[in-house]
């Protein structure tokens, strides 16, 4: 077996808190982050950057935020999309009014601006839950596309309507912009990721992710702990909506270039996040990046086998996708809710005993 | 009647200080019911106060004024020698008074250890940012509440279940889990809603031996509802009893026991 935890001891509660208490585990965490940094670099090019992974890692990052306020706190939201657009228009605004800072500075504070919008969206939760909160979620969703469809402001009066990312550098490095090179954009959505994915662990290991899940299990009980529900389900939404927010911003000034807001960040946007954390697994940062990765890879796959490999129309094969997907959801609803994380969890588990389960 | 600053020694020898909780006539009602009527008991530092009564004699209603559910229409809560204003159930948490529920109220989804550590919410203070950083201020809060946590867990004896999901426990496990829970705050007055209902009498037993147990060890003040007598006779230093929503005795076992009303109101007496 190549997976041991034996003679692995904790003897200390640092160490059995941490992320990775089992040493095969955290090697290969650093083993990972290693490539991710130090070798792919090198080796990516325009369509691996553009295709799959600046897409995995943005959208790591919105579910991420989901995964915060659905899986950990329990409150339904259908206004990623709304939120992802927040982030990617005041980054833009902050584009064009400050062009000699640096985009990291542009890219946080689009985050704490989304975090600001979160939580004045967030006030309904404290009367109503479940699906009554995800139609006042989406109340959000419609209003803000509409607000950036309208409101000329936020797009500086362009004739189109559009927003288009301007080139700009961050320690002299071209990030934005046709010009931009594959692995500087790649590596400056790498570091967001890792750091949103630090943040999120750090956060829901410790008092506010414990009152979060209490919440979300039973909210009578985490009142009568101690438990104050206000806070709790506002600073959710301030922390889901601040990775949204960074999400949106990398979305619309790396990946896209060039944004209309109602294609871009319309609802289907807030269902494909809302659909990699139930398949990848509520209440599990690893299930963000495996609902990301699943959903990101899904389309790419089914291209190359079904259109390249079999000669399929193209047109069947992006239909196939979406049947592939709604089974899929329907599936996981049913049989795992806690989606692919769980079922990883499960096979780690089962291996663990094999081939000698008693 | 007892006086509020001096304590009374029980029968087996343990001294009891005294008033920590006061209720003043305290009337609830909903809507035309009224649940409870004027009512006004204390409990004191370190005993055992038992509050007992038929079905629907307005116990819960009594334990959940207490801990902030219900707002009395009438009356006073007095704690720690101060009126207490009226509050949320957290702040009611902080201000050290933990509860278990009838029925078992606990994160279905977090392992066990996560249950018991969110007792110690109260008393952790660091902020979004330096818990988005972990090391340092937020690791060493976590540590010292773990190092709490299980001296409670060891306390319980339910080391071996530490981290499994609290779903996948059987339910006397679970009532002892949320004991654990509400423990782990250190509070000042702990309250027990049926803590033995639907158990066996093995279990029942030791439940009994743990709440004795924390009584002695941690010095805390016990506010229990219970049906099972004999349980309540053995357990309580002193015994409130209510039906209908008004109080018909208060005292000790002894006194309760013998108390005619009392007798009436679980034997039943004959209209005549």
């Amino acid at each position: 077996m190549i997976y041991r935890e034996a003679g692995d001891f904790s003897t200390t509660y640092p160490q059995d808190s941490q992320t990775f208490p089992i040493k095969f585990d955290r090697y290969r965490y650093y083993v990972v982050l290693a490539f991710a940094f130090l070798v792919v670099p090198f080796l990516i090019n325009d369509y691996w950057a553009n295709a799959i992974l600046l897409p995995f890692l943005i959208y790591a990052i919105a579910a991420i935020g989901l995964n915060i306020l659905t899986g950990y706190c329990g409150q339904v939201s259908l206004g990623t999309g709304g939120f992802m657009a927040v982030g990617a228009y005041a980054c833009y605004k902050l584009m064009t009014a400050f062009p000699d800072v640096s985009m990291f500075i542009h890219v946080i504070l689009a985050g704490f601006i989304t975090a600001a919008v979160g939580v004045v969206f967030g006030l309904p939760s404290l009367r109503i839950k479940g699906f009554y909160l995800a139609v006042a979620t989406l109340a959000a969703q419609f209003f803000l596309v509409w607000l950036f469809n309208r409101v000329s402001w936020f797009y500086n009066y362009s004739a189109s309507g559009q927003i288009n990312a301007p080139e700009r550098d961050t320690f002299g490095i071209l990030i934005t912009g046709p010009n931009a090179t594959a692995w500087a954009t790649y590596l400056f959505c790498l570091i967001f990721c890792t750091a949103s994915a630090i943040i999120a662990r750090n956060l829901t290991r410790g008092t506010l992710g414990r009152s979060w899940m209490a919440i979300r299990d039973m909210d009578i009980a985490a009142e009568i702990i101690g438990v104050n529900p206000l806070k709790a389900k506002l600073t959710a939404f301030a922390v889901s909506s601040f990775f949204v927010g960074i999400s949106g911003a990398l979305f619309f000034a790396i990946y896209l270039g060039a944004v209309e807001v109602g294609e871009v960040f319309g609802i289907t946007k807030s269902f494909l996040v809302l659909f990699m954390v139930i398949i990848g697994g509520l209440g599990s940062v690893f299930g963000s990046f495996a609902g990301a990765a699943f959903l990101v890879l899904l389309p790419v796959a089914l291209k190359v086998v079904g259109a390249d490999m079999l000669g399929w129309p193209t047109d069947i094969v992006a239909h196939f996708q979406l049947v592939i997907v709604g089974a899929l959801i329907i599936f996981f609803l049913i049989v795992e809710p806690h989606g692919l994380a769980q079922l990883w969890r499960l096979a780690k588990e089962k291996l663990r005993l094999w081939p000698f389960p008693h | 009647m007892l006086d509020a600053s001096e304590g009374y020694t029980t029968a087996d020898g343990r001294k009891i200080g005294g008033v920590v909780m006061e209720m003043k006539n305290i009337t609830l009602r909903f809507g035309g019911v009224t649940a409870i009527t004027d009512i006004s008991f204390d409990i004191r530092e370190g005993e055992i106060r038992a509050i007992i009564g038929p079905n629907g004699a307005g116990k819960s209603s009594m334990l959940n004024v207490i801990s902030g559910f219900y707002v009395p229409q009438e009356g006073e809560v007095w704690f720690r020698g101060a009126k207490r204003p009226q509050m949320k159930p957290y702040e009611v948490a902080r201000q050290g008074i933990a509860r278990t529920f009838q029925n078992i109220a606990l994160f279905e989804g977090m392992s066990v250890l996560d249950n018991v550590m969110t007792g110690r919410l109260t008393h952790m203070k660091t902020g979004l940012l330096s818990q988005a950083i972990w090391k340092g201020k937020a690791e060493e809060e976590e540590t010292a509440n773990r190092e709490v946590a299980e001296k409670v867990i060891d306390f319980l004896e339910i080391q071996h279940i530490r981290k499994t999901p609290v779903s996948r426990l059987p339910y006397g496990l679970k009532k002892r889990v949320e004991l654990a829970r509400a423990l782990a705050a250190e509070p000042k007055l702990l309250l027990l809603d049926e803590p033995m209902a639907g158990m066996n009498v093995e279990e029942k037993e030791d439940m009994s031996r743990f709440i004795l147990d924390v009584n002695d060890e941690f010095g805390t003040t016990i506010a229990l509802i219970e049906h099972d007598m004999g349980v309540v006779m053995d357990l309580s230093d002193r015994v409130v009893v209510m039906d209908y929503g008004k109080k018909i005795g208060d005292g000790s076992p002894d006194e309760v026991r013998n108390n005619q009303d009392v007798i009436d109101a679980y034997l039943g007496v004959a209209h005549d």
